[in-house]
């Protein structure tokens, strides 16, 4: 028995393996390529190693690039985009689970019908809206349009209708009021919930790609994935070892916090793309 | 639910809940304000605005805006290009998905089944999930995909030109996918995968069951629903497919790979005519309307079996 559970596990560790090794390779391959020298780039027959490791592109890449100035904007608003969109859905969430007022099944159900809407479809009209609004080219532009997440409202509302309500009963009796309750007792007992929501839309927002670059034609704006795609879209020549640097810089940043934080990542991004469940 | 939104005169709630209700109800707005101020302005007008738009001849200036009623749909469906793009979608979906899903489950239950090292598999499998598709695509078609110098044929010893060849340059796109985001799968399916009650298989240990017995008719049915779940998440994300193939082929070789999206955007912001390019848009929004609405229902069936 000991026996062939022990060589099932053999095989399932070798295949695991395997697939492993498959899948880390572009990233392997991209890493290998950033540290050869620029002329041995692109020799044939292929090799993993360069005659020498150097770290010349790298150097290059963040002496002449603008992928600092790119990696902080994505930072900030894929910062601001979490906390608003969180604080903000909780909020809605919380109100649709625990008040009431007129029209409330409605608006519940308007906001569940915005799940369907892709905001891909909506590039058009929502270019025109910020031309109008006069915010092309700033942060809101970027910010603003990814707020508006009802899968988030969603998945706060089903957890506060499942929260027994006699907790915030006894506050509420004894004299606290609506917003203290919730600042101070709702929202800290849902932290691994909120942790979840805030995982999942800070990564959406991180790696979105085409509503940034349709609203930032400006370098000083651009976030990390568009500042990338106009750098390599617009260069000539053979720079395959700086190409390569500029990406294991603007991919490691989220694997490195992966890797920290694995099992607060994991948990979030199954919760929600599971809505909650 | 019902007890929340029902006026408290009908609510057979109990006093004291009925009496903190009431007190809650001037504040329900408020919560919902600053979300729904958001919601409305980035998304419900858009909506609106957007559709009116596919009836309109308005440029990307804003000019020339007249209504022309269905024109630009009639204008749509007689559009080879638009057939193509729309066609190009739906085979990358159909190609795409088979593969996101089977695979996501295959990782999961190989993960599922190891002892050690959990956070090697997790990131190895999860890792390129992580990474921007400007990342994954200038990746791809820089170092992997060219035929000469790429790690692809230099590994293989083949000769193909991948994204250069209308006939593989599909195939290539998917690939990359299918790298890039089986990694979301894999983590539904390794969470579902952790929720099967422990006790079943002892159960069917104890009943001399083998490990593929088990697979067979412990896990895999007891996957069915997540699988439900996963294949309609992943319709939609793959008929909204636009970076990667922007990225990589700009809808090329021979217009063998451009998306829907792609050819919205193409019309809109390189041809200025966002009245068409709006009508084009709102042809995939039916299409994943419907897709959508399995999704809802899936989603109200979960939570009819949780109550």
């Amino acid at each position: 028995m000991t026996k062939r559970f022990s060589f099932s596990q053999v095989i399932l560790l070798l295949a695991a393996l395997v697939l492993a090794a498959i899948w880390l390779a572009p990233i392997a391959w991209a890493v290998a390529t950033s540290l050869k020298p620029e002329e041995e780039t692109t020799v044939t027959p292929l090799q993993w190693f360069g005659s020498e490791i150097t770290f010349d592109s790298y150097a290059l890449v963040l002496e002449t690039g603008g992928i600092l100035k790119w990696a902080v904007n994505s930072t900030v608003t894929a910062v601001i985009v979490t906390f608003m969109t969180v604080l903000f859905s909780a909020m809605a969430a919380y109100g649709f689970a625990r008040t009431q007022f007129k029209g409330q099944r409605t608006l519940l159900a308007v906001i569940l019908a915005g799940i369907m809407v892709p905001p891909q479809v909506l590039i058009a009209p929502l270019f025109a809206e910020m031309v109008a609004f006069g915010l092309v080219d700033t942060w809101w532009a970027i910010i603003l349009p990814q707020v508006a997440a009802p899968l988030i409202v969603f998945i706060l509302f089903k957890f506060f209708q499942d929260v027994p309500p006699e907790l915030e009963q006894a506050a509420f009796v004894d004299g606290a009021g609506r917003w203290r309750v919730f600042f101070t007792i709702v929202l800290p007992l849902s932290r691994p919930v909120l942790a979840a929501v805030s995982i999942f839309t800070f990564i959406n927002t991180w790696n979105n790609f085409l509503w940034p670059f349709l609203v930032s034609t400006d370098p000083n704006t651009m976030t990390l994935p568009v500042g990338l795609a106009n750098v390599v879209q617009g260069t000539f020549g053979l720079r395959y070892a700086q190409i390569m640097a500029s990406v294991v810089l603007a991919g490691l940043p989220l694997l490195v916090v992966f890797v920290l934080f694995q099992r607060q990542i994991v948990r979030g991004v199954a919760h929600s793309g599971l809505a909650g469940q | 639910m019902s007890t929340a939104v029902a006026p408290p005169a009908t609510s057979a709630a109990p006093v004291a809940r009925a009496k903190v209700r009431r007190g809650w109800t001037q504040h329900g707005l408020l919560f919902v304000a600053p979300f729904l101020l958001v919601y409305v302005v980035f998304l419900v007008w858009p909506t609106l605005l957007g559709f009116r738009m596919s009836l309109s001849s308005v440029n990307i200036a804003g000019g020339n805006d007249h209504l022309v009623g269905f024109a630009n749909y009639a204008e749509a469906f007689g559009d080879p290009r638009m057939w193509r793009s729309l066609w190009n979608t739906l085979v990358f979906t159909v190609l795409s998905t088979i593969p996101l899903v089977f695979l996501g489950l295959v990782f999961a239950l190989l993960v599922h089944h190891l002892r050690f090292v959990q956070w090697l598999w997790r990131l190895s499998f999860f890792g390129p999930f992580l990474l921007p598709s400007a990342v994954v695509s200038i990746l791809w078609l820089q170092m992997i995909y060219p035929p000469d110098y790429g790690l692809l044929n230099g590994t293989l010893g083949t000769d193909v030109l991948w994204l250069g060849d209308p006939s593989t340059a599909m195939w290539s796109v998917v690939l990359t996918t299918v790298w890039w985001t089986v990694g979301f799968n894999f983590l539904l399916y390794l969470a579902a995968l952790q929720a099967i009650p422990q006790h079943l298989y002892e159960a069917a240990s104890i009943d001399g069951a083998t490990a593929w017995d088990k697979l067979r008719s412990i896990t895999l049915p007891l996957l069915g629903r997540t699988t439900a779940l996963i294949v309609v998440l992943q319709l939609v994300a793959s008929l909204k497919v636009f970076d990667q193939i922007y990225l990589m082929t700009g809808g090329g070789p021979e217009d063998s790979t451009r998306p829907i999206i792609e050819y919205a955007y193409d019309v809109g912001f390189t041809g200025y005519r966002i009245g068409y390019a709006s009508a084009v848009s709102y042809i995939l929004f039916v299409l994943i309307v419907i897709v959508s609405l399995a999704q809802l229902r899936l989603f109200r069936k979960r939570e009819e079996v949780a109550s």
